[in-house]
Protein backbone atom coordinates (compact mmCIF):
# COMPACT_ATOMS: atom_id res chain seq x y z
CA UNK A 1 0.00 0.00 0.00
CA UNK A 2 1.06 3.61 -0.44
CA UNK A 3 2.88 5.06 2.54
CA UNK A 4 1.47 8.50 3.27
CA UNK A 5 4.14 9.17 5.93
CA UNK A 6 1.65 10.68 8.34
CA UNK A 7 0.15 13.11 5.85
CA UNK A 8 -3.16 11.26 5.52
CA UNK A 9 -4.76 13.69 7.90
CA UNK A 10 -3.59 16.64 5.79
CA UNK A 11 -5.17 15.10 2.69
CA UNK A 12 -8.49 14.87 4.51
CA UNK A 13 -8.26 18.47 5.71
CA UNK A 14 -7.46 19.57 2.16
CA UNK A 15 -10.31 17.58 0.67
CA UNK A 16 -12.68 19.10 3.19
CA UNK A 17 -11.54 22.61 2.23
CA UNK A 18 -11.96 21.71 -1.45
CA UNK A 19 -15.56 20.67 -0.75
CA UNK A 20 -16.27 23.85 1.21
CA UNK A 21 -14.88 25.91 -1.64
CA UNK A 22 -16.95 24.02 -4.21
CA UNK A 23 -20.08 24.35 -2.06
CA UNK A 24 -19.61 28.10 -1.62
CA UNK A 25 -19.01 28.62 -5.33
CA UNK A 26 -22.02 26.43 -6.16
CA UNK A 27 -24.38 28.59 -4.09
CA UNK A 28 -23.06 31.84 -5.59
CA UNK A 29 -23.03 30.32 -9.08
CA UNK A 30 -26.64 29.10 -8.86
CA UNK A 31 -27.82 32.56 -7.80
CA UNK A 32 -25.82 34.24 -10.59
CA UNK A 33 -27.06 31.63 -13.08
CA UNK A 34 -30.71 32.28 -12.22
CA UNK A 35 -30.21 36.04 -12.45
CA UNK A 36 -28.36 35.60 -15.74
CA UNK A 37 -31.11 33.41 -17.19
CA UNK A 38 -33.75 35.90 -16.07
CA UNK A 39 -31.71 38.60 -17.81
CA UNK A 40 -31.41 36.64 -21.04
CA UNK A 41 -35.14 35.90 -21.14
CA UNK A 42 -36.21 39.36 -20.02
CA UNK A 43 -38.08 41.68 -22.39
CA UNK A 44 -35.67 44.47 -21.50
CA UNK A 45 -32.97 44.96 -24.14
CA UNK A 46 -30.54 46.24 -21.48
CA UNK A 47 -30.95 43.10 -19.37
CA UNK A 48 -30.42 40.96 -22.49
CA UNK A 49 -27.22 42.80 -23.32
CA UNK A 50 -25.89 42.64 -19.75
CA UNK A 51 -26.52 38.92 -19.42
CA UNK A 52 -25.10 38.29 -22.89
CA UNK A 53 -21.93 40.22 -22.10
CA UNK A 54 -21.55 38.34 -18.81
CA UNK A 55 -21.68 34.88 -20.39
CA UNK A 56 -19.57 35.75 -23.45
CA UNK A 57 -16.86 37.45 -21.41
CA UNK A 58 -16.52 34.90 -18.64
CA UNK A 59 -16.74 31.85 -20.87
CA UNK A 60 -13.98 33.19 -23.11
CA UNK A 61 -11.48 33.76 -20.29
CA UNK A 62 -9.26 31.10 -18.69
CA UNK A 63 -10.46 30.16 -15.20
CA UNK A 64 -6.95 30.78 -13.88
CA UNK A 65 -7.08 34.37 -15.14
CA UNK A 66 -10.43 34.91 -13.41
CA UNK A 67 -9.10 33.54 -10.12
CA UNK A 68 -5.98 35.74 -10.28
CA UNK A 69 -7.81 38.89 -11.38
CA UNK A 70 -10.32 38.53 -8.54
CA UNK A 71 -7.60 37.93 -5.97
CA UNK A 72 -4.97 40.48 -7.07
CA UNK A 73 -7.19 42.85 -9.01
CA UNK A 74 -9.80 43.56 -6.36
CA UNK A 75 -7.35 44.49 -3.60
CA UNK A 76 -6.71 47.96 -5.00
CA UNK A 77 -10.39 48.58 -5.60
CA UNK A 78 -11.42 47.39 -2.14
CA UNK A 79 -8.74 49.50 -0.47
CA UNK A 80 -10.03 52.54 -2.34
CA UNK A 81 -13.65 51.83 -1.41
CA UNK A 82 -12.64 51.32 2.23
CA UNK A 83 -10.85 54.67 1.97
CA UNK A 84 -14.13 56.45 1.15
CA UNK A 85 -15.55 55.11 4.41
CA UNK A 86 -12.61 56.36 6.39
CA UNK A 87 -10.49 53.20 6.67
CA UNK A 88 -6.93 53.69 5.57
CA UNK A 89 -5.57 50.15 5.92
CA UNK A 90 -4.94 47.75 3.04
CA UNK A 91 -8.00 45.61 2.26
CA UNK A 92 -7.97 42.41 0.24
CA UNK A 93 -10.16 39.35 -0.19
CA UNK A 94 -9.14 36.21 1.66
CA UNK A 95 -8.09 33.38 -0.68
CA UNK A 96 -11.31 31.55 0.24
CA UNK A 97 -13.53 34.55 -0.56
CA UNK A 98 -11.63 35.21 -3.80
CA UNK A 99 -11.89 31.53 -4.77
CA UNK A 100 -15.62 31.36 -4.10
CA UNK A 101 -16.18 34.60 -6.03
CA UNK A 102 -14.08 33.59 -9.03
CA UNK A 103 -15.41 30.03 -9.31
CA UNK A 104 -18.96 31.21 -8.56
CA UNK A 105 -18.80 33.76 -11.39
CA UNK A 106 -17.48 31.07 -13.75
CA UNK A 107 -20.11 28.51 -12.71
CA UNK A 108 -22.80 31.18 -12.99
CA UNK A 109 -21.96 32.01 -16.59
CA UNK A 110 -22.35 28.39 -17.69
CA UNK A 111 -25.37 27.84 -15.41
CA UNK A 112 -27.06 30.82 -17.10
CA UNK A 113 -27.30 28.80 -20.32
CA UNK A 114 -28.49 25.67 -18.50
CA UNK A 115 -31.23 27.58 -16.67
CA UNK A 116 -32.23 29.45 -19.82
CA UNK A 117 -32.72 26.18 -21.65
CA UNK A 118 -34.64 24.69 -18.74
CA UNK A 119 -36.96 27.68 -18.42
CA UNK A 120 -37.63 27.64 -22.15
CA UNK A 121 -38.50 23.94 -21.92
CA UNK A 122 -41.48 24.70 -19.70
CA UNK A 123 -44.67 24.77 -21.78
CA UNK A 124 -45.80 28.32 -22.45
CA UNK A 125 -49.40 27.36 -21.69
CA UNK A 126 -48.54 26.91 -18.03
CA UNK A 127 -47.27 30.46 -17.78
CA UNK A 128 -50.33 31.80 -19.59
CA UNK A 129 -52.53 29.74 -17.28
CA UNK A 130 -50.74 31.21 -14.25
CA UNK A 131 -51.30 34.73 -15.59
CA UNK A 132 -54.94 33.88 -16.26
CA UNK A 133 -55.28 32.80 -12.62
CA UNK A 134 -54.14 36.29 -11.67
CA UNK A 135 -50.51 35.51 -10.70
CA UNK A 136 -47.97 38.25 -11.34
CA UNK A 137 -44.66 37.66 -13.14
CA UNK A 138 -42.70 37.13 -9.91
CA UNK A 139 -45.24 34.76 -8.41
CA UNK A 140 -45.37 32.79 -11.67
CA UNK A 141 -41.58 32.56 -11.65
CA UNK A 142 -41.30 31.31 -8.07
CA UNK A 143 -44.38 29.08 -7.97
CA UNK A 144 -44.66 27.67 -11.48
CA UNK A 145 -41.34 27.97 -13.29
CA UNK A 146 -38.67 27.54 -10.62
CA UNK A 147 -39.98 24.27 -9.08
CA UNK A 148 -39.98 22.65 -12.52
CA UNK A 149 -36.69 24.15 -13.66
CA UNK A 150 -34.74 22.10 -11.10
CA UNK A 151 -35.84 18.84 -12.64
CA UNK A 152 -34.88 19.84 -16.18
CA UNK A 153 -31.67 21.64 -15.24
CA UNK A 154 -30.32 18.97 -12.89
CA UNK A 155 -28.25 16.89 -15.37
CA UNK A 156 -26.65 20.03 -16.85
CA UNK A 157 -25.89 21.47 -13.42
CA UNK A 158 -24.38 18.14 -12.33
CA UNK A 159 -21.89 18.29 -15.20
CA UNK A 160 -21.06 21.89 -14.37
CA UNK A 161 -20.44 20.93 -10.75
CA UNK A 162 -17.93 18.29 -11.86
CA UNK A 163 -16.08 20.99 -13.82
CA UNK A 164 -16.25 23.29 -10.80
CA UNK A 165 -14.82 20.58 -8.56
CA UNK A 166 -11.77 20.30 -10.80
CA UNK A 167 -11.39 24.08 -11.08
CA UNK A 168 -11.06 24.35 -7.29
CA UNK A 169 -7.46 23.12 -7.74
CA UNK A 170 -6.65 26.53 -9.27
CA UNK A 171 -7.36 28.28 -5.98
CA UNK A 172 -4.28 26.55 -4.52
CA UNK A 173 -2.27 29.04 -6.62
CA UNK A 174 -3.51 31.96 -4.52
CA UNK A 175 -2.64 30.16 -1.31
CA UNK A 176 -5.84 28.53 -0.08
CA UNK A 177 -5.06 25.37 1.90
CA UNK A 178 -7.18 23.04 -0.19
CA UNK A 179 -6.32 19.56 -1.42
CA UNK A 180 -3.81 20.62 -4.08
CA UNK A 181 -1.84 22.95 -1.84
CA UNK A 182 -1.82 20.50 1.07
CA UNK A 183 -0.37 17.97 -1.37
CA UNK A 184 2.35 20.37 -2.53
CA UNK A 185 3.26 21.15 1.08
CA UNK A 186 3.45 17.43 1.89
CA UNK A 187 5.69 16.89 -1.15
CA UNK A 188 8.17 19.54 0.00
CA UNK A 189 8.69 17.30 3.04
CA UNK A 190 8.58 13.84 1.55
CA UNK A 191 10.14 14.49 -1.89
CA UNK A 192 7.78 12.00 -3.48
CA UNK A 193 5.88 14.14 -5.99
CA UNK A 194 4.56 11.34 -8.15
CA UNK A 195 3.08 9.29 -5.29
CA UNK A 196 1.50 12.27 -3.58
CA UNK A 197 0.05 13.96 -6.67
CA UNK A 198 -1.33 10.57 -7.68
CA UNK A 199 -3.02 10.25 -4.27
CA UNK A 200 -4.47 13.74 -4.76
CA UNK A 201 -5.69 12.72 -8.22
CA UNK A 202 -7.45 9.70 -6.75
CA UNK A 203 -9.09 11.83 -4.07
CA UNK A 204 -10.43 14.10 -6.86
CA UNK A 205 -11.67 10.97 -8.64
CA UNK A 206 -13.37 9.80 -5.45
CA UNK A 207 -15.07 13.19 -5.08
CA UNK A 208 -16.16 12.95 -8.72
CA UNK A 209 -17.67 9.49 -8.16
CA UNK A 210 -19.38 10.74 -4.99
CA UNK A 211 -20.90 13.65 -6.91
CA UNK A 212 -22.06 11.37 -9.73
CA UNK A 213 -23.73 9.00 -7.27
CA UNK A 214 -25.46 11.88 -5.56
CA UNK A 215 -26.59 13.35 -8.90
CA UNK A 216 -28.05 9.98 -9.91
CA UNK A 217 -30.01 9.89 -6.69
CA UNK A 218 -31.13 13.51 -7.02
CA UNK A 219 -32.20 13.00 -10.64
CA UNK A 220 -34.22 9.93 -9.78
CA UNK A 221 -35.87 11.80 -6.92
CA UNK A 222 -36.62 14.84 -9.09
CA UNK A 223 -38.10 12.63 -11.78
CA UNK A 224 -40.39 10.62 -9.53
CA UNK A 225 -43.89 11.03 -10.89
CA UNK A 226 -42.56 11.27 -14.44
CA UNK A 227 -42.80 8.20 -16.62
CA UNK A 228 -39.78 7.69 -18.85
CA UNK A 229 -40.54 6.87 -22.44
CA UNK A 230 -40.25 3.15 -22.98
CA UNK A 231 -40.37 2.08 -19.34
CA UNK B 1 -6.36 52.87 -15.56
CA UNK B 2 -2.91 53.02 -17.10
CA UNK B 3 -3.50 52.45 -20.83
CA UNK B 4 0.04 53.46 -21.70
CA UNK B 5 1.45 50.55 -19.72
CA UNK B 6 -0.99 48.20 -21.45
CA UNK B 7 0.23 49.25 -24.90
CA UNK B 8 3.82 49.13 -23.72
CA UNK B 9 3.35 45.52 -22.58
CA UNK B 10 1.67 44.47 -25.79
CA UNK B 11 4.75 43.16 -27.69
CA UNK B 12 5.69 40.95 -24.72
CA UNK B 13 2.11 39.71 -24.39
CA UNK B 14 1.96 38.85 -28.07
CA UNK B 15 5.21 36.95 -27.66
CA UNK B 16 3.46 34.95 -24.93
CA UNK B 17 0.46 34.46 -27.20
CA UNK B 18 2.67 32.80 -29.79
CA UNK B 19 3.84 30.27 -27.20
CA UNK B 20 0.23 29.70 -26.08
CA UNK B 21 -0.83 28.98 -29.66
CA UNK B 22 2.19 26.75 -30.17
CA UNK B 23 1.38 24.69 -27.06
CA UNK B 24 -2.28 24.43 -28.04
CA UNK B 25 -1.54 23.44 -31.65
CA UNK B 26 1.02 20.79 -30.69
CA UNK B 27 -1.24 19.33 -27.99
CA UNK B 28 -4.30 19.24 -30.23
CA UNK B 29 -2.45 17.41 -32.99
CA UNK B 30 -0.85 14.87 -30.65
CA UNK B 31 -4.13 14.55 -28.72
CA UNK B 32 -5.97 13.78 -31.96
CA UNK B 33 -3.45 11.07 -32.83
CA UNK B 34 -4.01 9.54 -29.35
CA UNK B 35 -7.74 9.91 -29.56
CA UNK B 36 -8.52 7.89 -32.66
CA UNK B 37 -7.19 4.49 -31.48
CA UNK B 38 -8.60 5.11 -28.00
CA UNK B 39 -12.04 5.86 -29.40
CA UNK B 40 -11.86 2.78 -31.65
CA UNK B 41 -10.93 0.62 -28.65
CA UNK B 42 -13.75 2.22 -26.70
CA UNK B 43 -16.36 1.00 -29.22
CA UNK B 44 -14.80 -2.48 -29.49
CA UNK B 45 -17.07 -5.45 -28.91
CA UNK B 46 -14.44 -7.03 -26.65
CA UNK B 47 -15.01 -6.07 -23.00
CA UNK B 48 -11.31 -6.35 -22.09
CA UNK B 49 -10.29 -3.96 -24.86
CA UNK B 50 -13.04 -1.52 -23.85
CA UNK B 51 -11.96 -1.26 -20.22
CA UNK B 52 -8.46 0.21 -20.84
CA UNK B 53 -9.58 3.37 -22.69
CA UNK B 54 -12.45 3.67 -20.23
CA UNK B 55 -10.01 3.93 -17.30
CA UNK B 56 -7.77 6.33 -19.23
CA UNK B 57 -10.67 8.61 -20.13
CA UNK B 58 -12.15 8.43 -16.63
CA UNK B 59 -8.84 9.40 -15.03
CA UNK B 60 -8.12 12.34 -17.32
CA UNK B 61 -11.65 13.70 -17.29
CA UNK B 62 -12.11 13.22 -13.55
CA UNK B 63 -8.97 14.94 -12.25
CA UNK B 64 -7.92 18.60 -12.51
CA UNK B 65 -5.57 19.51 -15.35
CA UNK B 66 -3.30 21.12 -12.74
CA UNK B 67 -2.75 17.73 -11.05
CA UNK B 68 -1.96 16.17 -14.43
CA UNK B 69 0.64 18.83 -15.26
CA UNK B 70 2.28 18.54 -11.84
CA UNK B 71 2.26 14.74 -12.12
CA UNK B 72 4.27 14.93 -15.34
CA UNK B 73 6.52 17.88 -14.47
CA UNK B 74 7.31 17.21 -10.81
CA UNK B 75 6.26 13.56 -10.63
CA UNK B 76 8.60 12.18 -13.28
CA UNK B 77 11.69 13.23 -11.33
CA UNK B 78 10.79 10.94 -8.41
CA UNK B 79 12.09 7.86 -10.20
CA UNK B 80 15.77 7.13 -10.62
CA UNK B 81 14.96 5.14 -13.75
CA UNK B 82 13.41 8.16 -15.42
CA UNK B 83 16.22 10.48 -14.43
CA UNK B 84 18.82 8.18 -15.92
CA UNK B 85 16.89 7.29 -19.03
CA UNK B 86 17.37 8.90 -22.41
CA UNK B 87 13.92 10.49 -22.00
CA UNK B 88 15.12 12.72 -19.18
CA UNK B 89 16.25 15.64 -21.40
CA UNK B 90 12.64 15.79 -22.58
CA UNK B 91 10.90 15.24 -19.24
CA UNK B 92 13.14 17.85 -17.64
CA UNK B 93 11.83 20.60 -19.91
CA UNK B 94 8.63 22.35 -18.77
CA UNK B 95 7.78 22.90 -22.45
CA UNK B 96 7.56 19.17 -23.24
CA UNK B 97 5.92 18.36 -19.91
CA UNK B 98 3.16 20.84 -20.67
CA UNK B 99 2.68 19.35 -24.13
CA UNK B 100 2.60 15.79 -22.74
CA UNK B 101 0.04 16.68 -20.06
CA UNK B 102 -2.13 18.76 -22.42
CA UNK B 103 -2.09 16.14 -25.20
CA UNK B 104 -3.06 13.32 -22.85
CA UNK B 105 -5.82 15.48 -21.41
CA UNK B 106 -7.27 16.66 -24.70
CA UNK B 107 -6.78 13.15 -26.10
CA UNK B 108 -9.17 11.78 -23.49
CA UNK B 109 -11.83 14.41 -24.22
CA UNK B 110 -11.41 14.07 -27.98
CA UNK B 111 -11.69 10.28 -27.77
CA UNK B 112 -14.98 10.64 -25.94
CA UNK B 113 -16.26 13.09 -28.58
CA UNK B 114 -15.18 10.73 -31.38
CA UNK B 115 -16.81 7.76 -29.67
CA UNK B 116 -20.11 9.59 -29.30
CA UNK B 117 -19.93 10.71 -32.93
CA UNK B 118 -19.10 7.22 -34.23
CA UNK B 119 -21.97 5.72 -32.27
CA UNK B 120 -24.28 8.37 -33.73
CA UNK B 121 -23.66 7.05 -37.25
CA UNK B 122 -26.60 4.70 -37.95
CA UNK B 123 -25.52 1.10 -37.51
CA UNK B 124 -27.35 0.05 -40.67
CA UNK B 125 -24.76 1.93 -42.72
CA UNK B 126 -21.98 -0.20 -41.29
CA UNK B 127 -24.00 -3.33 -42.05
CA UNK B 128 -24.68 -2.11 -45.57
CA UNK B 129 -20.98 -1.46 -46.11
CA UNK B 130 -20.17 -4.97 -44.88
CA UNK B 131 -22.80 -6.38 -47.24
CA UNK B 132 -21.16 -4.56 -50.12
CA UNK B 133 -18.02 -6.50 -49.29
CA UNK B 134 -16.04 -3.87 -47.39
CA UNK B 135 -13.98 -5.12 -44.49
CA UNK B 136 -14.77 -3.58 -41.09
CA UNK B 137 -11.63 -1.36 -41.12
CA UNK B 138 -12.48 -0.16 -44.60
CA UNK B 139 -16.09 0.49 -43.62
CA UNK B 140 -14.86 2.55 -40.67
CA UNK B 141 -12.40 4.44 -42.87
CA UNK B 142 -14.82 5.18 -45.68
CA UNK B 143 -18.24 5.29 -44.06
CA UNK B 144 -18.16 5.77 -40.29
CA UNK B 145 -15.22 8.07 -39.58
CA UNK B 146 -15.93 10.71 -42.26
CA UNK B 147 -19.46 11.09 -40.92
CA UNK B 148 -18.29 10.98 -37.31
CA UNK B 149 -15.96 13.91 -37.95
CA UNK B 150 -18.89 15.93 -39.18
CA UNK B 151 -21.08 14.99 -36.22
CA UNK B 152 -18.32 15.60 -33.68
CA UNK B 153 -17.09 18.91 -35.07
CA UNK B 154 -19.17 21.30 -32.92
CA UNK B 155 -18.18 19.44 -29.74
CA UNK B 156 -14.56 19.46 -30.87
CA UNK B 157 -14.76 23.21 -31.37
CA UNK B 158 -15.71 23.55 -27.71
CA UNK B 159 -12.80 21.31 -26.74
CA UNK B 160 -10.39 23.57 -28.65
CA UNK B 161 -11.67 26.60 -26.71
CA UNK B 162 -11.27 24.65 -23.44
CA UNK B 163 -7.71 23.78 -24.47
CA UNK B 164 -6.86 27.43 -25.16
CA UNK B 165 -8.16 28.38 -21.72
CA UNK B 166 -6.51 25.37 -20.08
CA UNK B 167 -3.15 26.22 -21.63
CA UNK B 168 -2.93 29.12 -19.16
CA UNK B 169 -1.89 26.47 -16.63
CA UNK B 170 1.45 26.17 -18.45
CA UNK B 171 2.36 29.31 -16.51
CA UNK B 172 2.39 27.26 -13.29
CA UNK B 173 5.42 25.30 -14.46
CA UNK B 174 7.45 28.41 -15.32
CA UNK B 175 6.51 28.64 -19.02
CA UNK B 176 6.15 32.13 -20.42
CA UNK B 177 2.94 31.62 -22.34
CA UNK B 178 0.41 34.49 -22.43
CA UNK B 179 -0.52 33.90 -18.78
CA UNK B 180 3.07 33.37 -17.66
CA UNK B 181 4.22 36.48 -19.50
CA UNK B 182 1.42 38.50 -17.88
CA UNK B 183 2.40 37.34 -14.41
CA UNK B 184 6.07 38.14 -15.06
CA UNK B 185 5.20 41.65 -16.22
CA UNK B 186 3.01 42.18 -13.14
CA UNK B 187 5.87 41.11 -10.90
CA UNK B 188 7.84 44.01 -12.41
CA UNK B 189 5.31 46.83 -12.74
CA UNK B 190 2.66 45.87 -10.12
CA UNK B 191 -0.15 46.84 -12.52
CA UNK B 192 -2.22 43.69 -11.91
CA UNK B 193 -5.59 44.99 -13.13
CA UNK B 194 -4.27 46.52 -16.36
CA UNK B 195 -2.12 43.56 -17.33
CA UNK B 196 -4.78 40.94 -16.53
CA UNK B 197 -7.31 42.94 -18.56
CA UNK B 198 -4.93 43.12 -21.51
CA UNK B 199 -4.26 39.38 -21.32
CA UNK B 200 -8.00 38.74 -20.92
CA UNK B 201 -8.68 40.71 -24.09
CA UNK B 202 -6.18 38.61 -26.03
CA UNK B 203 -7.74 35.38 -24.71
CA UNK B 204 -11.18 36.68 -25.71
CA UNK B 205 -9.94 37.45 -29.21
CA UNK B 206 -8.44 33.95 -29.47
CA UNK B 207 -11.70 32.31 -28.32
CA UNK B 208 -13.68 34.47 -30.72
CA UNK B 209 -11.46 33.69 -33.72
CA UNK B 210 -11.57 29.95 -33.07
CA UNK B 211 -15.33 29.92 -32.43
CA UNK B 212 -15.94 31.72 -35.72
CA UNK B 213 -13.46 29.48 -37.50
CA UNK B 214 -15.25 26.35 -36.37
CA UNK B 215 -18.63 27.84 -37.29
CA UNK B 216 -17.33 28.48 -40.80
CA UNK B 217 -15.85 24.99 -41.04
CA UNK B 218 -19.12 23.46 -39.89
CA UNK B 219 -21.01 25.42 -42.51
CA UNK B 220 -18.56 24.22 -45.15
CA UNK B 221 -18.71 20.52 -44.44
CA UNK B 222 -22.45 20.28 -43.86
CA UNK B 223 -23.32 21.97 -47.13
CA UNK B 224 -25.05 18.89 -48.54
CA UNK B 225 -27.31 18.64 -45.49
CA UNK B 226 -28.96 21.98 -46.16
CA UNK B 227 -31.55 22.61 -48.84
CA UNK B 228 -30.00 23.90 -52.05
CA UNK B 229 -29.70 27.62 -52.29
CA UNK B 230 -31.05 29.06 -55.49
CA UNK B 231 -28.33 31.58 -56.13
CA UNK B 232 -26.56 30.61 -59.33
CA UNK B 233 -29.36 30.11 -61.78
Amino acid sequence: MIDLQGFGNQFLLGASMTMQLAAGALVLGLVLGLIGAAGKLSKSKIANALAGTYTTLIRGLPELLIVLIIYYGTAGMLTQIAGWFGHDEYVELSPYAAGVTALGITFGSYATEVFRGAIQAIPKGQIEAAHAMGMGSYMTFFRIILPQVWRIALPGLGNLFLVLLKDTALVSLIGLDELMRKTSVAISNTREPFTFYLVAAFIYLALTILTMTFMNFAERRANRGFVRAGS
Amino acid sequence: MNFEAMIEALPKLLEGTVLTLELVAFSLVIGMIFALPIALMRVSSNGFIRVIPYCYIFFFRGTPLLVQIFLVYYGASQFEVVRESSLWPILREPYWCAIIAFSMNTGAYTAEILRGAMQAVPHGQLEAARTLGMSTPMAYRRIVIPQAIRIGLPAYGNEVILMIKGSALASTITLLDLMGMTRTIIAKNYLAVEMFLAAGLIYLVLSFVFTQGFKYLELKITKDLRPHEVTNL
